[in-house]
């Protein structure tokens, strides 16, 4: 790389806001010198460790034979439960559920029961298999359909929603009916599975690389483990590749290990699972239960419901309690109820802890929702999609949520009348009536699902963010905040709003990996508030060093504040104009501070979880979708034919990133709906725990025609970074328009008088058995 | 007595690389990783299946250079005799800059975490050499073998139908210099066995398949080892000794397609990649299918031997090579013996292949004219996904409309790929009419008891199995409509 010459003479810098700027990595992505953890230099002695992972579902450890993984080539140390120095326990929420390593009870079926530290990873790896562990069994649960749902053993206290009497409004309707529906979870599978490597420092320190979505927690937890003050442990990461909400809380019980392993022997020690185990051992998407009733009348108006939203938890919390409370917050998609009850029950499984992913429970709540309109739908042979115009949220009447929050920001109407209208949904349901009445075997159907999205942590406390920014004399900028990296294009973006506030242009921010020695007490890059929360600190970290140099130009100047402008790469200060390295290293010579740094908190919100009461979301993200897909009533199988997306961003701060967000949640989501199907077998084992089993989408499953289009004309209605708004996860909730497209193909085969009731994922194998049912109950 | 070499040696992207300490189950992932610290290249399953880890191994086909993209995590050092190596590494776009796979990459947002970026960057070039201009079904199969979880893949297809616009795939470095590699590689040949590794720690490349015979007399209980895209999970997931190894890919006595007397031979080592080039035209139904078995990585390094040999019920080429009538022809020492393909498949995870022999080709009698062969693969994700169940039909009717015989074939519905000779009696000598079918579906309980398992429920598979015939019959009577779905876009 050469050095930049700022153009002088530019009317625009290069790189600000509401540019397209590339990814900053992109250059060394496609060259593969984007340096993963895996990648980095290693150390001198650097010692590798593995897991040892449970053989049964449940059980306590009644005999541990290790000496011939001690005794093993190349073994350095094997750890147990019982060498962890301060304490065993990583549970993030702080109840006290998840140790490190097991201590006598396991849980779950390849829960971690001891580590092996050796010269090689292949030899760590080796030695693990050599462990003799007896257990005595105990009877164990994987499923929660086989569980009384209502009874059943929780995890973490659950939550309730009400408003108005939903028993009443449902008992007094004209029509009233009840069903479930069954969601699976979903694995990551982000492509870089976890890993962290620990570089033991002098005193009580250590330094943590770690693929981690929230260094903060890495830290919090090596120092619990190891019995130090936090300030003894910085974590670092550069970059993940993939996170998802996988690397959440997940990366810990790595970094701790490495980190344990690395202060007992003096060296440095990674450790990283194979794909197999990676997948076996850390927590995934939470399947769900939803048990639901609804009361309405014969036009398609939803007059009260009764949500009852059971997840699959795992073995321990985790974040199990926010996961299933956003579900709650999301019972009501972009929909009015005017009474509702909504329940959730975080139930204790003997599997791996569930954890966040995209969406974090938002995503289960809306599937529950969708489903009960088109339960209304097929009861009232209305058109799914009139009855969910029918029921949305008005603007100034039939606003508050389940959790009395006004939604004052709606833009749903309009989101939905422009992609019906783009999309030609009207015209083309009737091409695919006209198509299905005379093809026998493959059919096809339409829908349009919209989405709305609640965005802020519900833990209000979360909703911060600290960010440092340096100037340097030359008039390079040094940026670093608490936002991770995971391919979301958080760095540019922020990047792009320093840049914006100096007026520089964007290669003269350096983008710096996250640490905890820079930014403290950080929140996890979760919740899709990554920009949201870090662009706003480093706004006001390199706004208060523009606040001083403006002082300064006007101090040594003589002129009023006024007549200081930042202009492209320049200052214009009264008549002159003057190159930003040179007023800076002006204000240098005249000791002024070029170091800044920034703070943000979220307004208006807060959340009272105990009355289900208050306003947890700053603001709303809406979009819409309408999937056109065809099946083969032979064999379940099935393609998407045509993907129109329109969703706002508000004024997007890079079309490019906010695109590829768009594109790449609706996949994914796709994906949880379809392929991606989590099977456990009766020994308590996950037996798809790899691609070859595991089946994420490829390039040809997406749409064969994928139309995503940004509305232009959004604008974020609170005064949110530049006026944008979050784009991480809201985009997931989009594919339901294609189960819900499934779901009309298959309704299909019994002239949509029977609701099909799928559930999901919905494999091939789904796909048919709904259709022989629905044929079966029609009498086709 | 072959003359013998005791290091492998081949071109590492411009270096040449002569090794004599390599573990026979030493893969080419670690050996970049560790040993080069070449860390474009990333491990994403080690098995084969994402392609983060994809890299050009070019290989003397007779005298021909081809590059083709493999999977680098399940790829044995040990067969790499002989060919070039090509990572990221040493991709470059002229004046120094960006190689045009890379800058359609970056110029389309076609990354977003990273991670699986250098593999697709390789398959994209692999693809680029051999069809600079490739439409959107190409690039698709092209990318049957890379998962990405960020992008969604649209940003990534945009670029590589944008390549030839960057540079011209015939100015690449590695089409200009593919004379003066052929000749590095050609001066290799040395006809001499290669033996690497101590005691039975040894990676063996024999000379020519009469060496392979003596090697495996000498070595009954050696792994024989082809395209290693299974071989290569018992390394790197079941960490099961190997060794030694007898490496069969090399041998292009192994590699021939031919046909003579209305027979097809296909040689065991024939990857399936080849075996599409040699079929498609001729059984375009074997085509489709092969399409459709893993990624380009795994068809470029699987064999239609390997396929055949390994035993999988699950294996997809056996059920269409029953359905046609093949037989395998193998052999030990000099002694030789061919038998029907069902023949081979005793019972799960049993073969009649005596220790010490060895594959040597299956024959295939071409279909008649007038025959309708049809081969359905049913699974969880259309593309590079393990088969729930797969049907293949072989149809003659007579001129009354009956049939005269049909051979129906199954895997995934038992133990080993299997025959439906209960269906085949219940159509043999009637009508080939939608009752005769819909009669015969009913007998599918006589010929399968199929498991419930990760893939596919016994019910789905029994249900789907069933329905394929009928598929196949609406397919070969003419049905107005269309009889399953697919990929191909409406004009």
């Amino acid at each position: 790389m050469t050095a930049h010459v700022p153009d002088l003479k530019a009317e625009k810098i290069a790189g600000g806001v509401n540019s397209d700027a590339r990814h900053d990595s992109a250059h060394k992505h496609v060259i593969g010198q984007a340096v993963y953890i895996d990648d980095m230099p290693e150390p001198a002695g650097l010692l590798h460790a593995y897991l040892g992972l449970s053989e049964v579902a449940h059980g306590a450890i009644t005999a541990m034979d290790l000496s011939a993984v001690e005794a093993a080539p190349g073994v350095r140390l094997v750890l147990t439960a019982k060498d962890m120095p301060a304490s065993n326990d990583i549970s993030p929420t702080a109840r006290d559920d998840e140790p490190v390593l097991a201590d006598g009870l396991v849980q779950f079926h390849g829960q971690p029961v001891f580590a092996v530290v050796a010269e090689t990873r292949e030899q760590a790896r080796r030695a693990c298999r050599l462990a003799r562990i007896e257990y005595a069994e105990k009877p164990f649960v994987t499923d929660i359909a086989e569980l009384d749902r209502r009874s059943a053993r929780q995890v973490t206290p659950p939550l309730t929603l009400a408003r108005g009497d939903a028993a009443e409004a449902i008992a007094g309707a004209p029509r009233r009916l009840k069903g479930s529906m069954s969601i699976g979870g979903q694995d990551h599978f982000y492509l870089e599975g976890h890993i962290a490597m620990a570089v033991p420092g002098e005193d009580m320190d250590v330094t943590v690389y770690s693929s981690t979505q929230h260094p903060s927690e890495v830290q919090h937890m090596v120092a619990h483990v190891l019995g130090v003050p936090s300030h003894a442990v910085t974590v670092e990461v550069r970059r993940m590749g993939g996170g998802f909400g996988g690397k959440e809380t997940q990366g810990n019980q790595f970094a701790v290990i490495a980190a344990v392993a690395a202060k007992r022997l003096g060296r440095a020690v990674k450790i990283r699972p194979d794909r197999d185990d990676d997948m076996t051992a850390t927590g995934k998407r939470h399947d769900f239960v939803v048990d639901y009733e609804v009361g309405f009348d014969d036009e398609g108006n939803i007059l009260g419901v009764d949500f009852h939203y059971a997840a699959r938890c795992g073995f321990s919390s985790d974040l199990s309690g926010p996961v299933t409370d956003r579900a709650l917050f999301h019972c009501d998609n972009a929909y009015y109820w005017p009474a509702v009850m909504a329940k959730s029950a975080p139930l204790y499984t003997n599997t791996v802890s569930n954890t966040a992913f995209r969406g974090f429970g938002g995503p289960q709540g809306m599937l529950g929702c969708e489903r009960v309109i088109e339960e209304v739908a097929f009861a009232t042979g209305l058109d799914p999609l009139d009855v969910r115009k029918k029921n949305f949220y008005g603007v100034g009447e039939r606003d508050v949520t389940p959790y009395h929050q006004r939604v004052e920001d709606n833009v749903v109407h309009r989101v939905v009348a422009e992609l019906e209208a783009s999309s030609g949904y009207a015209d083309r349901r009737r091409e695919i009536a006209a198509f299905n009445a005379t093809s026998e075997i493959v059919k096809r159907g339409i829908a349009l699902t919209p989405v709305k999205f609640g965005i802020s942590f519900t833990a209000t406390h979360f909703n911060q963010a600290g960010a440092l920014v340096h100037v340097y004399t030359d008039g390079s900028v040094h940026l670093n905040h608490g936002g991770t990296e995971m391919g979301q294009g958080l760095y540019v973006k922020v990047a792009q709003i320093v840049a914006e506030e100096f007026q520089i242009d964007a290669d003269q921010v350096k983008i710096t990996a996250t640490t905890t020695g820079k930014v403290p007490n950080t929140s996890a890059t979760a919740a899709s508030s990554g920009t949201d929360l870090n662009g706003m600190a480093a706004r006001d970290a390199a706004r208060q060093i523009r606040d001083r140099l403006c002082d300064f130009a006007a101090d040594r100047y003589g002129l009023p504040k006024e007549q200081i402008v930042f202009l492209p790469n320049r200052v214009r200060i009264g008549n002159q104009e003057v190159a930003f390295a040179d007023l800076v290293k002006q204000a240098y010579m005249a000791r002024v501070q070029l170091s800044a740094a920034g703070f943000y908190k979220t307004p208006k919100i807060r959340w009272d979880r105990d009355k289900g009461e208050g306003h947890p979301f700053y603001y709303f993200a809406y979009g819409a979708a309408c999937s056109e897909v065809s099946i083969d009533t032979l064999t379940g199988e099935y393609v998407v034919e045509r993907t129109d997306i329109l969703h706002e961003t508000g004024r997007s701060l890079n079309r490019a990133i906010d695109l590829g967000q768009i594109e790449g949640g609706f996949i994914q989501g796709m994906g949880w709906l379809t392929t991606e199907e989590l099977v456990w077998d009766d020994r308590g084992r996950l037996r798809t725990h790899a691609p070859s089993t595991y089946k994420i989408p490829l390039a040809s499953d997406r749409p064969k025609i994928f139309n995503v289009t940004l509305a232009d004309w959004a604008e974020n209605a609170e005064p949110a970074v530049h006026r944008s708004k979050a784009v991480g996860e809201p985009p997931f909730m989009l594919a339901i328009s294609v189960l819900h497209a499934l779901s009309d193909a298959v309704a299909s085969v019994g002239n949509h008088k029977i609701c099909p009731r799928l559930d999901t994922p919905a494999t091939p194998e789904r796909v048919l058995m709904a259709v022989e049912r629905v044929r079966r109950a029609s009498g086709a | 007595m072959v003359a013998t070499r005791d290091r492998i040696r081949f071109l590492l992207n411009d270096e040449t690389v002569k090794v004599a300490d390599v573990r026979p189950d030493e893969t080419l992932l670690d050996f970049l990783r560790l040993r080069r610290s070449l860390k474009g290249t990333k491990e994403g399953c080690a098995e084969g299946d994402c392609g983060a880890c994809t890299v050009l191994v070019g290989r003397l086909a007779g005298d021909e250079l081809r590059y083709e993209g493999v999977n680098a995590c399940i790829r044995f050092v040990g067969s790499l005799d002989g060919c070039h190596v090509v990572t990221v590494e040493h991709l470059r776009g002229t004046g120094g800059g960006l190689h045009p796979v890379q800058q359609a990459m970056v110029d389309f947002h076609g990354s977003q975490c990273g991670f699986c970026t250098p593999g697709f960057v390789m398959s994209l070039y692999a693809l680029w050499m051999r069809s600079p201009r490739p439409g959107e079904a190409a690039i698709e199969k092209a990318l049957q073998g890379n998962l990405c979880r960020c992008t969604g893949y649209d940003a990534i297809v945009k670029a590589a139908k944008a390549i030839s616009s960057y540079g011209d795939a015939a100015a690449d470095p590695l089409a200009v210099e593919r004379a003066a590699t052929t000749e590095r590689l050609t001066a290799w040949r040395d006809g001499a066995r290669v033996e690497v590794g101590q005691g039975s720690q040894r990676f063996i490349l024999p000379a020519h398949v009469d060496d392979l015979a003596a090697v495996l007399e000498a070595e009954p209980d050696a792994t024989i080892v082809a395209g290693a895209t299974d071989v290569g999970l018992w390394v790197t997931k079941f960490m099961r000794d190997i060794a030694p190894v007898v490496f069969v890919g090399h041998l292009e006595e192994l590699r021939g397609v031919w046909i003579e007397n209305g027979t097809l031979s296909i040689g065991a080592g024939v990857s399936y990649t080849e075996a599409f080039e040699a079929l498609n035209d001729r059984i375009p139904a074997l085509g489709r299918l092969i399409d459709r078995i893993g990624g380009d990585q795994v068809r470029n390094m699987g064999t239609i031997g390997g396929n055949i040999a390994n035993g999988s019920p699950i294996g997809d080429m056996p059920p269409a090579l029953i359905a046609l009538g093949a037989s395998l022809h193998l052999r030990k020492g000099a002694a030789r013996r061919s038998i029907p393909l069902e023949d081979f498949f005793l019972d799960y995870g049993r073969q009649d292949r005596r220790p010490g022999e060895f594959v040597e080709r299956i024959e295939v009698p071409l279909p008649a004219g007038d025959a309708h062969f049809a081969a359905h693969k049913v699974t969880k994700r259309r593309d590079e996904d393990i088969t729930a169940t797969l049907g293949a039909f072989h149809l003659r009717l007579d001129g009354a409309g009956r049939v005269a015989s049909i051979r129906i074939a199954y895997g995934g519905m038992a133990g080993v790929p299997k025959r439906a000779k209960a269906v085949e009696a219940a159509l043999t000598g009637q009508e080939w009419t939608r009752a005769t079918v819909e009669a015969a579906m009913e007998r599918y309980g006589e010929d399968f008891t199929p498991l419930s398992d990760m893939r596919a429920s016994a019910d789905y598979r029994m249900t789907a199995s069933r329905n394929l015939l009928l598929r196949f019959f609406l397919e070969t009577s003419g049905m107005a409509g269309p009889v399953t779905v697919g990929r191909e876009r409406a004009a």
